[in-house]
């Protein structure tokens, strides 16, 4: 609990150990009182329906007491960095080491990814966390485009990636279509919702089109979990068909990719094919994005992201430029979620909540808007990072919480706080990310 | 006509729990212009405080119903607005002058915070209370035994909402806090030139607004009978959704997006299918932002050039 | 008034609610002039602007613009981004706006987006690297580096536009306006907040824009030097209707711009002139 602003702060620091006590005071009193009912008394409901209570005094006791050190820790070291805001103020000689460490970082990440299924050959559980990342990674690259580039605020980006997952798995299992058949299929339908989406609301502004996008992916959930003709509602799709090797399945048969090697099958083969499958997929995804940014419709939408009203005034039809954002975003969420559902073999909608348009949003916040090295290490850092909580088990996603709130407070602006620019004359110079606008849509 | 009648009066008390949870979040955008998204987990801690509450003064065999809800409604009142101060402190107030979208997502992880920190402490399961406030009048019974009801419930939801409409309605308008709530609205730095502690008005329209929230928690106990850790991220979209309805920023406006909402959710239930209810009432706000970009009652935005 | 009309505005009236911002105004700019519009503070011109340029749809009247080859195209049924794109009217704004996080170069280029996105064959073509699209841009570099040097920018070419001092960022809107290649310039106030040298500059940088160019030129300016330095023609408003009309000269002396100005009305005007001169 440390509520204390940066005036206080300030304040203390002249005032010394007797204020910094008072503080640390007040903290602990506001945290009795949140903490006395909502701790302090567990209700339950018992097995006849009725509720009771039990006391937990102690665990209250503790709480405050760690909010009482917890303050002290933290305005004594608050005090002994500075005030606050400092921790904005890198040197430029460390900015431009770090954008010579960024330079080399993303080609030395991206051989280390190749490696990975070699190094980790034997540890399943690494692989599948690295396509776990690699997934977030390109969702987080997609939303990129509609959130960092266009600037337009999309809370319901999961909609698009559940389309393609359903895409896929309802024309395989009913249809027999092959993965390769599908995948761009996935793709075209989510980009079409995209684009159905997109048409009668861009003109939205703000938290208006926040709000809309919420709702939309709100509706495709409902949609899923009561149309249980076609989507088998809750219980979901079961039984989607494996990736085949362009054709040559994956298994253990005759005709299989392992039987054709002459080398034994094993189940790893199959996971180190879908790893390298999402990794093509991601990495076609941010050499498409790279592309489209030196391109004049990428142009446009970081235009559009600065300033719209002078968009229009270039001539630039707002629409269609927004319009291309969305759909260029839905289509990769829809190629993952093509991915997603094959690799899972089982798709139901509770994959598909809000929480999951969060934390792909928060990634993409995270990573610094419209950075694509930034996304993929904020990918690696939120997803590992919540592996890594796993064992926390219930407490997990407060910690989540927290960590998301905490990171905002220290980097508004994510991990990488440049933008580099599409075409130069004579060199490309970083731009400081307090000149980029976010857009207002 | 009987059921319509009947669904108009369910539709109505549904309104306004919306209505409340809703005025928490057009305050809130009104003076900072960020959705806080951790507004329905508040409602859902003012839901679980006035159970506490609740459950604590029945084990200490006070019997007099009405002095028990007073109770708990202040006291629920009370702690929950404590919460609502603590999140600006803790998650907003250190970004305010950040960029846009740094408190949404801030407020996003907030409201997860809440939800298991709720979780943790009080368990995942439903927790039901047995019916607090029973009894009511049977308005119409007509000749094929269909029967109008209004339950002491259903009044006391509706009674309670317009009596706080009012005070806060008189807040607003007649105060030295209103004043400042809307002179920070307009121009925040103007405001602070001329004397108005923006800092304390900002809390305040923090610690309003939960307590509105709360009321609503302790409305849907008594009305539903039970609360759970995960009400609050339902009730807070059908929320927000209602606040952008009625046009985010207008205070009338939130009341009639809640009405509206709890309208069309409880009408398309009775005569339509009660699965697609929310897809009516998302559906309803996305066909209404089509036509009217700023909802039933906001303010059209100027566009500046 | 001879020569050519390229715009023509004939009885635009603009009403917000129940307020007049512009009431039957109707003026003509000349083919290959500098046309200025005039007046107090409130007196409609940016109404004007916004409804020549789309921003504004007119509450009645009508706006023509006549291009090169004869054809004619009504303004007030164009929406928005179509003024720009299919009758070729750039504009600024009064107060800057640029695209901050880009840089000066990124600005000029997202002006030409139209024709690039032709040569991309809508992003498709420029998506697989086609040779068309990569002279396209080419040229398309060579123009903005062209502008930048044109309002001495060159050396700025990889900087923010948001790191700009306020004289070039000024500077840099007209460039990005010049490189939509348009028939028609309006200019909102460029000399807003200019000192004296970099007003100078301005001028210069207007009057050959006409010269070599002989784009056409509709500007609103507050600063009278520029304004009757370079001006062919002069429109006054006051209160949203055209109180008078002529060269630089003519406006100059008339007595009813000099009480508009003033706030005085019209005899004390001509008296403070007889007395002046």
């Amino acid at each position: 609990m440390t509520v204390i602003s940066p005036e206080t702060a300030s304040a203390s620091r002249t005032a010394g150990i007797p204020a910094l006590l008072k503080t640390a005071f007040v903290n602990a009193l506001i945290a009795l009182v949140l903490f006395s009912l909502m701790v302090g008394i567990r209700t339950e409901a018992g097995s006849d329906g009725q509720l009771t209570y039990w006391t937990r005094f102690g665990e209250v006791a503790a709480l405050v007491a760690a909010v009482f050190g917890g303050s002290i820790v933290i305005e004594l070291l608050r005090q002994w960095i500075g005030p606050a805001g400092t921790e904005k103020l890198i040197p430029p000689a460390v900015q431009t080491g770090m954008s010579l460490v960024g330079r080399y970082l993303a080609p030395a990440l991206l051989v280390f990814t190749l490696l990975v299924p070699v190094i980790f050959y034997d540890q399943r559980y690494i692989l599948d966390l690295a396509i776990l990342v690699l997934t977030y990674v390109m969702l987080g690259w997609g939303l990129n485009v509609v959130v960092g580039l266009a600037g337009l605020l999309d809370l319901g980006y999961v909609a698009f990636y559940a389309v393609g997952a359903y895409s896929y798995a309802l024309l395989a299992t009913n249809f027999g279509w092959s993965f390769w058949v599908c995948l761009p299929l996935a793709g075209i339908l989510a980009a079409f919702w995209g684009v159905l989406l997109g048409f009668p609301v861009l003109r939205l502004r703000g938290d208006y089109l926040a709000i809309v996008t919420l709702a939309f992916g709100e509706i495709i959930r409902l949609v899923i979990i009561n149309w249980q003709e076609l989507t088998g509602g809750p219980n979901g799709v079961s039984g989607i068909p494996r990736p085949s090797f362009f054709g040559i399945p994956l298994d253990n048969s005759d005709d299989g990719l392992a039987a054709l090697l002459h080398i034994e099958y094993s189940t790893t083969h199959r996971i180190v094919f879908l790893f390298y499958l999402i990794l093509a997929l991601a990495l076609l995804t941010n050499w498409v994005t790279i592309r489209l940014r030196r391109l004049p419709i990428g142009r446009a939408w970081e235009a559009l992201r600065e300033d719209e009203v002078a968009c229009r005034a270039l001539g630039i039809n707002t629409t269609t430029t927004k319009l291309t954002a969305f759909a260029t975003g839905a289509m990769f969420g829809g190629f993952a979620g093509a991915f997603f559902a094959t690799r899972q073999g089982f798709i139901s909608p509770e994959s598909f909540t809000f929480q999951e348009s969060a934390l792909v949003l928060a990634i993409v916040v995270l990573g610094g808007m419209g950075s694509q090295l930034g996304v993929a290490l904020a990918a690696l850092a939120m997803i590992g990072g919540f592996e890594l909580f796993r064992s926390l088990e219930t407490y997990r996603m407060l910690v989540f919480g927290m960590a998301m709130v905490l990171i905002m407070i220290w980097r508004p602006r994510g991990l990488i706080g440049h933008r580099a620019p599409t075409v130069y004359l004579t060199k490309a110079q970083a731009i400081s990310s307090d000149l980029v606008k976010e857009g207002h849509g | 006509m009987d059921y319509f009648a009947q669904q108009l009066i369910n539709g109505l008390v549904l309104g306004s729990i919306y209505g409340l949870i809703a005025i928490g979040y057009t305050m809130v955008y009104g003076i900072v212009g960020m959705i806080n998204f951790a507004h329905g987990d508040v409602f859902m801690i003012g839901g679980f405080i006035a159970l506490i509450t609740f459950l604590l003064l029945i084990s200490t065999g006070l019997t007099a119903i009405p002095v028990i809800l007073l109770v708990v409604l202040l006291v629920s009142m009370a702690i929950t607005a404590l919460y609502g101060w603590t999140i600006e402190r803790i998650a907003y107030r250190p970004l305010r002058h950040s960029f846009r979208l740094a408190p949404m997502l801030s407020a996003i992880g907030m409201s997860f915070v809440l939800t298991n920190y709720s979780q943790v402490a009080q368990g995942a399961r439903v927790k039901p209370i047995p019916p607090v406030i029973t009894g009511g009048y049977t308005l119409h019974e007509s000749a094929d035994g269909f029967v109008i009801q209004l339950s002491n419930i259903q009044i006391i939801v509706v009674i309670t909402t317009i009596v706080l409409l009012a005070i806060f309605t008189w807040l607003v308008s007649r105060t030295r806090l209103g004043r400042d709530m809307r002179a920070c609205e307009q121009d925040q730095t103007m405001a602070a030139l001329l004397g108005v502690d923006v800092d304390r008005t900002i809390s305040m329209t923090f610690v309003i607004g939960a307590a509105l929230a709360a009321v609503a928690g302790l409305m849907y106990l008594l009305y539903y009978g039970l609360v759970d850790f995960f009400m609050g991220f339902v009730a807070g979209i059908k929320a927000f959704t209602a606040a952008v309805l009625g046009g985010i920023g207008s205070l009338p406006g939130a009341m009639l997006g809640g009405l509206a909402i709890g309208l069309i959710e409880t009408f398309w239930s009775a005569y339509f299918s009660v699965e697609y209810k929310d897809v009516a009432a998302f559906s309803i706000l996305i066909v209404v932002l089509i036509f009217m970009p700023t909802g039933l009652l906001g303010r059209p935005e100027v566009e500046k050039v | 008034m001879s020569g050519e009309t390229i715009l023509s505005v004939d009885r635009l009236t603009m009403r917000f609610g129940g307020i007049v911002a512009v009431q039957d105004l109707s003026f003509a700019a000349e083919r290959k002039r500098i046309t200025a519009l005039i007046g107090p503070n409130g007196a409609g011109k940016t109404t004007v602007f916004n409804c020549i340029t789309g921003f504004y749809k007119p509450s009645g009247g009508s706006i023509r613009l006549t291009h090169d080859d004869g054809r004619t195209i009504a303004l007030e049924r164009l929406n928005d981004f179509r003024i720009a794109k299919q009758a070729k009217v750039a504009r600024t704004f009064q107060n800057i706006r640029l695209f901050p996080g880009m840089t000066a170069l990124e600005n000029l280029m997202v002006a030409q987006h139209n024709a690039l996105m032709r040569a991309s064959g809508l992003t498709f073509l420029g998506l697989i690297g086609a040779p068309g699209y990569r002279d396209a841009e080419k040229r398309a570099i060579d123009l903005a580096t062209d502008w930048l040097r044109r309002v001495n920018l060159l050396d700025r070419a990889d900087d923010a536009a948001g790191n700009f001092a306020y004289g070039d960022q000024r500077r840099l809107e007209i460039a990005r306006a010049m490189c939509t290649e348009p028939a028609l310039l309006c200019l909102d106030e460029p000399a807003a907040g200019l000192n004296a040298r970099e007003s100078a500059a301005l001028s210069e940088l207007l009057l050959s824009i006409r010269n070599e160019l002989g784009t056409s030129i509709l500007l609103i300016e507050h600063d009278m030097s520029v304004v009757m330095e370079i001006s062919d023609h002069i429109v006054v408003m006051d209160h949203g209707v055209k109180i008078a009309e002529g060269s630089p000269r003519a406006v100059r002396d008339d007595p009813k711009v000099i009480a508009a100005y003033l706030g005085t009305d019209e005899d004390e005007a001509v008296a403070v002139m007889e007395s002046g001169s």
